[in-house]
C-alpha cells in the first residue's frame, strides 16, 4: 500500500470512528434546582430520549443548597453535569471563569436565533457581558416574583364590608405597594372561620438569597438602581437613594406588621406552606410555583388568584428564572448541544409551557391563546416586561451575601436604620469591586 | 523464682529483626514503620497548614484559578482584625462558649452526682440521659426548630404554661435577645450528658476508703464534697471543659440548622462566618488568614488550659 493510500484509509477510519462517536447514545446529566418545573422537564425530556436515543439523567438540588452545590461543582471543574440550568446571576462567573460553553457558533450553525426569545430573558439569562451578543445559555425558564391570594376570602361579603369600613375602599387586587401593605395589615390576626390568619408571607430567609429576592420586590417599584450609570459601579446616591431608604423601611414595616409570627427565616417553601395551610391571605413567590398552587385541591382552583408585584413609583418585579448552559467540563458536549437544539424548537417550547414550565420563546408568549391559557399567564407576561435582576457579576455570590447580611440585620434583627444598612451595603460592595479590580 | 521460666522467656524472645532483614539496622526498620504515619501527618496536617499560612498573605480565590495571585502582605489580617462585624461574630462565639460550658458543667456535674448514688433504675436513667448526644446535630437542630415554633412549638407552650404569656408572643429563633439563648439551650440539652459521663467516671474513680476515713474524722457531707469530691473530680471536669470548649469553638451544624446565623448576624458564630467567606464568597486568601487567626486563638487558649490542667493533676 502506498503512503498516500495508507493516509487516505487512516483518515477514513478516523472519520468513521468520529461519526460513530458522535452518533453513539450518551448518558446525559442535567442539573437544576429541585422544584415543580423540574418535574415538568423530566416529563418533557422523555420525547428527547425517544428522538435522540440519548438517556437523560437528572440531578435536582433543593434551592437552599443549589448555588453552593453547583458553584462548587463548577469551580472544581467537575463533570457531574453536562447541562446546567443555572441561576441568572451565575452567567457572569460562568462565562468569565470558563464554566459555560459559548454558544454563538452553535446557534449560528443550527439557525437558533435569540430574536425568537423574549428580550428580557435573553438579556438576563444568556448574555455576558450584559446586553452584548455573547451567548452562554439558552433562555430555559422565564420567571419573576409575583403574588397570589385567597380569592374566596377577598370575595366574602363580611370581609369586604369590614375592609370597606376599615380603609374606605373596595377590597381587591392591590394597585400599589402601599395598598398591598394595607390589605396585608387588614388580614393580620383576623379571625376567619374560627382561625386566626395573617396578612402575607414574604421572603425573610438569611442563608442563601431569600431576603434579597423579597426586598428587591419593594426596592424596584420604588425606583432602586444598583449604579448611577450602568457599568460605572458608582453606587453612592443610587443604592442609598431616598427612594431606596423608603422602600427598605416599607419592607421592614411589612415584616413587622403583616406577617405570621416566627416568620424570620422564610423563603419559597415556607411561603407555600403558609398559604396552603390557610395561614395567610396573600403570599409572594416565584411564578414557577403558580401552576402547582392553582392545581392544589384545598387552596387552588377558584379559591386562588394571582397578581403581578404592584408598582409604587414605577413598575418593577424581581427576576427569577434561568438559562440552560452546556458545562465546559462535560465530555459529552455534542449530545448536550443536541438537547439544547431540541429544546429550542417552538413546538417543544409550547409543550414545556403546557406541562408547567415557563417558556421564554416568543412563539409561545405571543401566541393569541397564551394569555387565556392559565389564570396567571397574563400576569407573567406583564411581570416579565418590568423585571430587574440582581448583580450578575462574577463576584455575585459575595455581593449577594453582603446584601443578605445588611438587609436581614435591619429588617429582621432591627439593627440600625435603613440608611445605615444601605450605606454599609455600599461599603461592602465597593470593597468587592475594588478586589475585583473594577474600582 | 526458678531458672526455667526465665530461660524459656529468653529463648522465646525473637532475635533482633535486623538480623533477619539483612542489611537493615533497627533504626532503619523503625523508620519503615513510622515513615507512613509521618508522611500522612505531613500530608494531611502540616502541609495544608503551611499552605494555608502562605495563602493568607495573598488575594487568591479558589473559584478563579486563572486569576493572577498577588501577595498582599498583612492586608488580610489587618482587614479581619479591624472589621467590627467580625468582632461581633467573636462576641457571639464567646457568649455561646461561656454559657454552654458553664451550664453543661453545672448540670452535667449535678446529674453525675445524682446518678452516682445507688438507686433503683440507675442504669435506665443513665441511658435516657445520654440519648441526646447520640443524635445527629442536624436532626437535633431540625426538631428544636419545630419545638421553638411560636405557633405550634412545644417549648413556647411550656413557657406559656409557667409564665402565663401568649405562646406566640415571643420567638426564640427570631428575636435578637432570645436567639443567642436558644442555641445555648439546645447545645446544653445535647451535650450535657457528655460532661455528665466524664464527671461520672471521675466520681467513680474516687476510692470509698477516702470517704470512710473522712467519716471517721467526722467530716460533714458538705466538707467531704468540697475537700474530697470536687478536687478529685476536677481533672476530669477540666478535661470535659477542654473538649467542649474546642468543639463549641468549631460549632457549625447545629446553629446553621437552627438559625442560619440569624436573626441578622446575631448567632453568626465565627465558624459560620468563616465558611461563608471561604466557600460562598470564595475569598480564599482572606478566609485563610481568618482560619489562621482562629487556629492561633484556639491553640493558644488550649495550651494555657492544658498547662493549668496538668498543674491540677499534679496536686
Amino acid at each position: 500500500m502506498t503512503y498516500s493510500k495508507l493516509t487516505a484509509v487512516s483518515a477514513l477510519s478516523l472519520a468513521v470512528a468520529g461519526f460513530g462517536a458522535s452518533a453513539q447514545a450518551e448518558d446525559l446529566t442535567l442539573c437544576w434546582a429541585a422544584w415543580d418545573p423540574a418535574n415538568a422537564l423530566v416529563e418533557l425530556s422523555k420525547e428527547f430520549e425517544e428522538q435522540s436515543g440519548h438517556t437523560m439523567n437528572f440531578e435536582f438540588i433543593p434551592w437552599p443548597n443549589f448555588a453552593d452545590r453547583m458553584l462548587n461543582e463548577l469551580n472544581s471543574g467537575g463533570n457531574l453535569c453536562d447541562l446546567l440550568i443555572g441561576d441568572s446571576q451565575w452567567i457572569g462567573g460562568g462565562a468569565e471563569n470558563g464554566h459555560y460553553v459559548k454558544l454563538n457558533d452553535f446557534f449560528d450553525a443550527e439557525g437558533i436565533s435569540m430574536d425568537d426569545f423574549a428580550d428580557a430573558t435573553v438579556y438576563a439569562y444568556s448574555t455576558w457581558p450584559k446586553g452584548t451578543p455573547n451567548y452562554y445559555a439558552l433562555p430555559a425558564m422565564g420567571d419573576a416574583n409575583g403574588w397570589f391570594y385567597r380569592k374566596d376570602w377577598f370575595e366574602r361579603e363580611d370581609i369586604r364590608a369590614a375592609f370597606q369600613e376599615a380603609t374606605g375602599r373596595e377590597l381587591g387586587e392591590p394597585q400599589t405597594q402601599k395598598e398591598l401593605l394595607e390589605i396585608a395589615q387588614f388580614f393580620q390576626e383576623r379571625e376567619i372561620d374560627g382561625q386566626t390568619v395573617y396578612g402575607a408571607a414574604i421572603f425573610t430567609e438569611r442563608g442563601s438569597e431569600g431576603i434579597t429576592m423579597g426586598v428587591t420586590g419593594a426596592l424596584y417599584p420604588w425606583g432602586f438602581k444598583y449604579e448611577n450609570t450602568p457599568g460605572s459601579y458608582d453606587m453612592e446616591g443610587a443604592v442609598n437613594s431616598p427612594e431606596a431608604v423608603e422602600a427598605l423601611e416599607f419592607y421592614k414595616e411589612f415584616y413587622e406588621t403583616a406577617t405570621p409570627p416566627g416568620y424570620t427565616n422564610s423563603y419559597m417553601g415556607e411561603s407555600l406552606d403558609a398559604f396552603k395551610s390557610g395561614q395567610v391571605a396573600m403570599a409572594m413567590n416565584w411564578f414557577a410555583f403558580f401552576p402547582g398552587l392553582y392545581a392544589d385541591p384545598n387552596t387552588g382552583g377558584d379559591k386562588i388568584d394571582f397578581f403581578v408585584n404592584p408598582p409604587q413609583n414605577q413598575a418593577g418585579s424581581t427576576l427569577g428564572g434561568q438559562g440552560i448552559s452546556v458545562v465546559a467540563y462535560s465530555d459529552k458536549q455534542d449530545a448536550a448541544l443536541e438537547y439544547i437544539k431540541w429544546f429550542a424548537q417552538p413546538d417543544v417550547q409550547q409543550k414545556w409551557w403546557d406541562l408547567g414550565g415557563y417558556s421564554a420563546h416568543k412563539a409561545v408568549l405571543e401566541s393569541p391563546d397564551f394569555v387565556d391559557s392559565a389564570p396567571f399567564a397574563g400576569d407573567f407576561l406583564e411581570a416579565m416586561n418590568d423585571v430587574q435582576d440582581f448583580w450578575q457579576e462574577p463576584a455575585y455570590a459575595e455581593l449577594l451575601l453582603a446584601m443578605q447580611k445588611r438587609i436581614h440585620d435591619y429588617v429582621v434583627a432591627d439593627q440600625g436604620t435603613a440608611k445605615e444598612a444601605l450605606d454599609k451595603l455600599i461599603e461592602d460592595w465597593t470593597e468587592t469591586f475594588e478586589d475585583e479590580g473594577k474600582l | 523464682m526458678t531458672q526455667a521460666p526465665m530461660t524459656r522467656a529468653a529463648e522465646a524472645t525473637p532475635p533482633t529483626v535486623a538480623r533477619k532483614i539483612r542489611g537493615l539496622s533497627d533504626r532503619a526498620i523503625a523508620w519503615i514503620f513510622v515513615g507512613p504515619t509521618i508522611f500522612l501527618l505531613l500530608a494531611i496536617n502540616i502541609f495544608p497548614l503551611i499552605w494555608t499560612i502562605n495563602l493568607s498573605f495573598t488575594n487568591y480565590r479558589a473559584n478563579r484559578p486563572n486569576r493572577e495571585v498577588d501577595y498582599v502582605g498583612l492586608r488580610n489580617y489587618e482587614r479581619i482584625l479591624t472589621d467590627s462585624d467580625i468582632w461581633l461574630n467573636m462576641q457571639a462565639t464567646a457568649h455561646f462558649l461561656f454559657w454552654t460550658i458553664l451550664l453543661q458543667v453545672l448540670i452535667g456535674f449535678t446529674l453525675a452526682y445524682l446518678i452516682n448514688k445507688k438507686f433503683k433504675g440507675n442504669d435506665l436513667w443513665t441511658t435516657i440521659i445520654v440519648l441526646p448526644m447520640m443524635l445527629s446535630p442536624a436532626v437535633v437542630g431540625n426538631f428544636w426548630k419545630f419545638l421553638y415554633q411560636p405557633q405550634i412549638g412545644l417549648f413556647n407552650y411550656i413557657v406559656a404554661f409557667f409564665t402565663g404569656r401568649d405562646p406566640s408572643s415571643f420567638e426564640m429563633l427570631g428575636q435578637v435577645n432570645l436567639a443567642p439563648w436558644s442555641i445555648v439551650i439546645v447545645d446544653t440539652w445535647m451535650w450535657t450528658p457528655f460532661v455528665m459521663l466524664i464527671c461520672l467516671a471521675g466520681l467513680r474513680s474516687i476510692p470509698d476508703y477516702i470517704y470512710e476515713a473522712a467519716e471517721i474524722d467526722r467530716a460533714s457531707k458538705w466538707r467531704q464534697f468540697w475537700t474530697i469530691t470536687v478536687p478529685m473530680v476536677m481533672p476530669f471536669l477540666m478535661l470535659a471543659v477542654l473538649f467542649r470548649g474546642i468543639e463549641n469553638f468549631k460549632m457549625f451544624d447545629l446553629v446553621v440548622q437552627l438559625t442560619g446565623g440569624g436573626p441578622g448576624s446575631t448567632t453568626e458564630l465565627t465558624s459560620i462566618n468563616l465558611k461563608r467567606e471561604a466557600f460562598e464568597k470564595w475569598r480564599t486568601g482572606y478566609a485563610s488568614a481568618y482560619a489562621i487567626i482562629l487556629f492561633v486563638t484556639v491553640f493558644g487558649l488550649a495550651s494555657i488550659y492544658v498547662k493549668a490542667l496538668n498543674k491540677v493533676k499534679e496536686r
